[in-house]
């Protein structure tokens, strides 16, 4: 059956309405024609459920400084990240969320009319170890914030939009790239953006796990599309559980809630942070805490002998806390309902809880997505362990590994990676356009995706994408999750080709064109599973523990053998993997003690 | 619990008219959210349901759908809140967002709606040079507080396809849009708010509001939209914002 292919013509395309692809996309319109491609009307993109803040060492309430910033970010990262693109990020930090608070993005105020700032975890005072203000927020809504501050300045600056096109192959020919092929979703027909550059922007893919703080939409597409065309994901083994996520929806609830003085207690009442990091406490890095959250199950501990634990932010508990660490500073109800006004409408809606008067039953959730597609600090991808660019493709936001989380990222800078190097990446794109050339499109570019879709709608084999993807969800949880060993992890891998296998007789209900999102889920699900058996493979390889990557049978970082990226790339069905060596800079390895 | 289902279904590829889908779905949490339900029925009995979501968590605002009669957030109505106390059983009914056209199934086109949204300069407009210390402008915590609550919206559509007054007329930008403008209007630090005005004060604005508080009771962000509305006509009236 031949398809009717259209196409479109743009300096540059960039996939993925998000922080990160709207920032790029404000810095790219400037001066070059540029086409925003997503999946999502842009609003709807998962940018806007962040809540607790954006890292910025503005000082605007206690003393602080960029640099500080990048010290806890490298220690945070168990010093994976590299160090050279720690320091922009956080120089940058500064003057990004000044430009966002120009754009109109409406912050929480000090006293003094100055941007607000809060705690969070694994940001400190460097001299005193103990938490600093640095989360610049907008109550518990700071990424709904910012999404629609760039939307609205993308509007101003009349930035064109094709909402609800699905992204489904990069055409890539030898070292050069010609653009994307897309399905409009509305219609079923197949869309070609032929381009001089494009940048992929599509977020992460918690939902390779049961419980998780991600959408339903983030499936990892353009990771995923760029493994297919020969592109490594780098870190794949570092994925972040956030330790407070609902008790079995994973619905998140802020770090920002710990910010504002809460405390996670075990099923004795005990602030068990204390035992795991004395100085910090409960605002101790993520990876962390959820150890200890998931160690105190395992003890007997969670509430009621189940598999989760309290966080507690009732003004009598904090205030306890605050009067114990000697400080003035007291909550009532009312600063909750103002500072945390989300938090409390979700456990109220989910759960029948009120933070004010009850704690509320939390566990670690699949959170975040340090790994990715490994790029320059102008957001270029590079294709090995030389850093060989591969010019016209760029990536940047969650999909991208920069990478300045290394093993572990802190919350707060996933908002400030956006905007960082979501606008260099947007930036140095433009330029790029200015002097390269539009390439022809090849014959048949759109032939590969056109030939996966006809299979997956034709197909009969009986076997409901659902049934896949729980399956899957499960075995990652249970054998990819907060800890792991080479056991678990043989036995994900197993179990996932099983899984890739059972895929290729996948049969849905819906044969039609428009609207085909049982044809899409399909379609989405087979990036997850690509990108849970990277994620396994890379974690079989590393023989240490480090940040989110923790080992049974290898509970020691070990900075001889493995201070270093994984690179895994697709060879036919099989993942191979390769490494390269992390930037270091002013800081030298030394263990992590909170 | 069972949850006993009908979903108004569209899909012009299959039958030309809509028609009432009929589901039956069993062991269902009281927890569960409609969402849910409505993921189980398109996972394990029809792959062909369509509708738009997301985030699964209220934020996104994909999913705002008329349920049992009311506009909602599929995602944010919890199934056991729907029946009666005590019930075993609960019958919902499930149709798509009412005064804009449906494309399939529960999924509407929204496009009507988000070009009202950008009639109205939807952005902030300052072209004063910001502070000579390159730092933020300032603001007071009490000004940031007059347009804190319209700052909230997701842009779901829900108040705007409850409006009898937008029912009536689909030229009336509706409430959503003058949400949005308010949110700018009362931001001290926005020099725009004139303009937007104009644009509001106009045959289509707010003066199609009859402030019959269906926009407020649908909005799943608790955003005091008829009292956002007011306020604009207040400072049309008075020139003062
Ligand atoms: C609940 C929650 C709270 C968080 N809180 C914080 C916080 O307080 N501070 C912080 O720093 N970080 C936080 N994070 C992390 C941070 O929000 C995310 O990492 C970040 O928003 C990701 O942004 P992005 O632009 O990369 O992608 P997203 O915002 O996820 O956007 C992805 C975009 O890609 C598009 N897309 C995807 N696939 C395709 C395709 N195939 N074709 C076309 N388009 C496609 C989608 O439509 C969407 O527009 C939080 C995350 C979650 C889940
Ligand atoms: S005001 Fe409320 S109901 Fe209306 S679009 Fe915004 S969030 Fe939805
Ligand atoms: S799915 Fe996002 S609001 Fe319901």
């Amino acid at each position: 059956m031949s398809e009717k292919i259209h196409t479109h013509i743009f300096d540059s395309v960039i996939v993925g309405a998000g922080g990160a692809g709207l920032m790029a996309a404000l810095y790219a319109s400037r001066s070059s024609n540029v086409a925003v491609i997503s999946k999502l009307y842009p609003t709807r993109s998962h940018t806007g459920a962040a809540q607790g803040g954006i890292g910025a060492a503005l000082g605007n309430l206690e003393e602080d400084h960029w640099e500080w910033h990048a010290y806890d970010t490298v220690k945070g990262s168990d010093f994976l990240a590299d160090q050279d693109v720690v320091d922009i990020l956080c120089r940058e930090a500064v003057e990004t969320v000044i430009e966002l608070e120009h754009m109109g993005l409406p912050f929480d105020r000090t006293p003094e009319g100055k941007i607000s700032q809060r705690r969070f975890g694994g940001h400190t005072n460097n001299e005193t170890g103990q938490p600093v203000m640095r989360a610049c927020h907008a109550a518990d809504r700071t990424g709904h914030m910012i999404l629609q501050t760039l939307y609205q300045q993308c509007i101003k600056n009349q930035v064109q939009f094709y909402d609800e096109y699905h992204v489904m192959d990069l055409i890539r020919i030898d070292d050069t790239i010609r653009g994307v092929v897309t399905v409009n979703i509305a219609t079923g027909e197949y869309h070609i953006f032929h381009s001089k550059a494009v940048l992929i922007a599509t977020g992460g893919w918690g939902r390779c796990w049961e419980v998780t703080s991600n959408a339903h939409s983030l499936t990892g597409d353009g990771a995923a599309i760029c493994l297919r065309r020969g592109i490594p994901l780098e870190d794949m083994e570092f994925f972040q559980f956030h330790p407070t996520g609902i008790f079995r929806l994973g619905i998140l609830l802020t770090e920002g809630v710990r910010g504002e003085g809460g405390v996670l207690v075990n099923d004795q009442g005990e602030r068990f942070m204390e035992r795991y990091a004395p100085t910090i406490k409960d605002l101790a890095s993520r990876d962390v805490v959820s150890r200890a959250i998931y160690l105190e199950v395992q003890a007997g501990r969670g509430i009621g002998g189940n598999n989760y634990v309290h966080l507690d932010v009732r003004p009598e508990t904090v205030n306890h806390y605050l009067k114990e660490a000697g400080e003035d500073r007291r909550i009532d109800a009312a600063y909750i309902e103002e500072k945390l006004p989300d938090i409390a409408d979700f456990t109220r809606t989910y759960l029948g809880v009120d933070p004010v008067r009850e704690p509320m039953p939390v566990q670690p959730t699949a959170h975040y997505a340090m790994g990715g597609i490994p790029t320059d600090l102008h957001g270029r991808v590079v294709l090995d362990g030389e850093n060989t660019i591969l010019d016209g493709l760029y990536a940047a936001g969650e999909v991208a590994c920069v990478s300045v989380h290394g093993a572990n990222r802190l919350g707060t800078n996933s908002l400030v990676d956006l905007v960082v190097f979501g606008r260099r990446a947007g930036l140095h794109m433009a330029d790029y356009c200015l002097e390269a050339d539009l390439l022809p499109l090849p014959d048949n570019a759109a032939s590969s995706v056109v030939n996966e879709i006809s299979r997956i709608r034709g197909n009969s084999g009986g076997v409901k994408s659902h049934q896949i993807r729980t399956d899957m969800q499960r075995t990652m949880t249970d054998n990819v999750g907060v800890f792991r060993t080479a056991e678990t992890l043989a036995k994900a891998r197993e179990v996932l080709e099983n899984l890739a296998e059972q895929y290729e007789s996948i049969e849905i209900d819906d044969k039609g064109k428009r609207f085909n999102t049982d044809l899409l889920e399909a379609w989405e699900l087979g990036c997850l599973i690509e990108l849970a058996q990277a994620t396994t493979e890379s974690a079989l390889a590393r023989f240490e523990s480090r940040g989110a990557h923790a080992r049974d049978d290898f509970t020691d970082r070990d900075d001889e053998n493995w201070l270093k990226h994984t690179l895994c790339f697709k060879d036919g069905d099989s993942n191979r993997l390769d490494y390269k060596p992390v930037t270091l800079g002013r800081y030298e390895p030394k263990p992590r003690v909170y | 619990m069972r949850v006993e289902l009908r979903i108004r279904r569209y899909n012009p590829e299959v039958k030309k008219k809509p028609w009432w889908g009929e589901y039956d779905v069993d062991d269902v949490n009281p927890n569960d959210s409609v969402l849910d339900v409505l993921h189980r029925v398109k996972w394990t009995i029809d792959g062909s349901l369509s509708m738009r979501r997301s985030c699964a968590h209220g934020v996104c605002g994909s999913d705002a759908m008329r349920i049992n009669g009311t506009n909602a957030l599929a995602c944010k109505v919890l199934v056991g809140r729907l029946a009666k106390e005590g019930s075993e059983k609960v019958n919902i009914q499930i149709e798509p967002l009412l005064g804009l056209p449906v494309e399939k199934d529960l999924i509407v086109d929204m496009e009507p709606f988000f070009a009202h949204y950008r009639s109205a300069m939807p952005f902030f407009v300052n072209e004063t040079p910001a502070p000579d210390d390159k730092r933020e402008r300032r603001q007071t915590p009490e000004d940031r507080a007059k347009f804190d609550d319209t700052t909230k919206c997701i842009l779901c559509a829900a108040c705007t396809t409850s409006c009898p007054s937008f029912w009536a007329n689909g030229r009336y930008v509706g409430p959503a849009t003058i949400v949005q403008a308010h949110r700018f209007i009362f931001d001290s630090r926005d020099r725009a708010y004139q303009e937007r005005l104009e644009i509001l004060g106009q045959r289509f604005g707010v003066w199609r509001c009859r402030t019959i508080f269906n926009c407020t009771s649908a909005c799943p962000r608790d955003i005091e939209v008829t009292r956002a509305i007011a306020e604009v006509k207040k400072a049309l009236a008075t020139g003062i914002v």
